[in-house]
């Protein structure tokens, strides 16, 4: 494509779209579905590509976790918009609240199992997920024992949650299913 | 996994699920690679590893059996988009031959809250498509090409993905043992 370049270096583009992503209407009722088989290959190709990247397991759930993160920064906006009216939740149970309800609902189309805070440590909740969508044609082989690729999701729920001013850190476990552990931050149980 | 007897029609996902992964993909793959052609060359490996996979369920749960022609081929492809991404692109644009044509995209899933930065005007978006097709299409013994032509997030009005049929192939012997 064309584009001009003007003495400050500044590129101008020459393409202008018709409508710009910002013309199209935010609130789409109808809900589009797609086949599950479809989603779980994609899914399947996302783990081989980040696993080929990576030489060890840890490093690999890194990188799981990231593309994760990428996708939560980009669901807050829309699921507070669509669900809340675009009020934010500023109290840390709602804000759990709102993850296990609306975000699951929105983006897994049924809520999260459970919802439970550790009994020892008041900083540390839990998120429980019978069967998690990404986990679903996924067997993990046996040298990898502890890998759940679900770290994928754990990563969406932390950039949420750092995002919407709760700074965590997420991972995901093998328990019940899949469970992921959120650790809060000092500065977040201190300002209740 | 199980198998469950002949319950076939499978379960949804919300396709924005699905947009925001291969959204997380591409981007990933454009961080990690400098070349916006291999990124290209990338999204197409990867369609066809789902390509490859895809077709096995699309037979079992279409039943469907051998084509007569190249009519027919594309009738199944649009199929196959309508049973996975909720989509029925229109064919048009046959050639003389009867050997290309084209599928017209005015709606995509996968385009959903995607704009292209200026940087990326070569990148091919959905060129994961391809790769599908040409994966899908191996394993039936049919050996075809496709790329865009026209795609909307470059302005145009629809997305045009122009297939063609360049033979069948005979011999199938599996990747890597000739």
């Amino acid at each position: 494509m064309n584009s001009s370049t003007n003495t400050t270096g500044i590129t101008i583009s020459v393409i202008q779209p018709k409508t710009s992503i910002l013309d199209k209407p935010i609130n789409t009722k109808v809900k589009h579905e797609i086949s599950i088989n479809l989603y779980a290959l994609l899914f399947s190709e996302l783990v081989q590509y980040c696993q080929n990247k990576s030489s060890s397991v840890p490093e690999f759930q890194t990188k799981l976790h990231e593309v994760g993160q990428s996708i939560g920064a980009k669901l807050i906006d829309i699921n507070f918009y669509r669900e809340k009216n675009g009020k934010r939740e500023i109290k840390l149970l709602n804000m759990l609240q709102f993850i296990k309800i609306n975000l699951w609902k929105n983006i897994f189309g049924k809520e999260c199992d459970k919802l439970e805070r550790a009994n020892d440590d008041e900083r540390t909740y839990y998120l429980i997920e019978q069967d998690s969508l990404v986990n679903k044609f996924i067997s993990v082989p046996k040298d990898k024992g502890s890998l759940n690729c679900a770290i994928f999701v754990a990563g969406m729920v932390e950039a949420v949650l750092n995002n919407c001013g709760f700074k965590s850190t997420v991972t995901a476990h093998w328990h019940k299913g899949t469970t992921y552990m959120i650790q809060f931050d000092e500065q977040v149980i201190a300002r209740g | 996994m199980a198998r469950q007897g002949n319950k076939l029609d499978s379960k949804k996902v919300n396709s924005e699920m699905f947009t925001l992964t291969y959204g997380a993909l591409v981007s990933q793959l454009m961080k990690d690679y400098d070349n916006v052609e291999d990124v290209n060359k990338q999204l197409d490996r990867m369609g066809y590893n789902i390509g490859i996979r895809l077709i096995e369920d699309f037979l079992a749960r279409t039943q469907s059996t051998r084509c007569q022609d190249f009519k027919e081929t594309a009738e199944k492809i649009q199929l196959g988009f309508r049973i996975y991404l909720g989509i029925s692109p229109n064919i048009s644009n046959w050639s003389a031959s009867g050997d290309e044509f084209s599928l017209i995209f005015e709606t995509n899933p996968m385009l959903e809250f995607v704009e292209l930065p200026d940087n990326c005007t070569n990148l091919k978006y959905c060129n994961v498509l391809t790769g599908v097709l040409r994966g899908a299409c191996e394993m039936i013994q049919l050996d075809i090409t496709s790329k865009f032509i026209q795609d909307q997030l470059k302005g145009d009005n629809v997305t045009e993905l122009r297939v063609k049929f360049i033979k069948t192939i005979q011999d199938a012997i599996p990747a890597g043992e000739d």
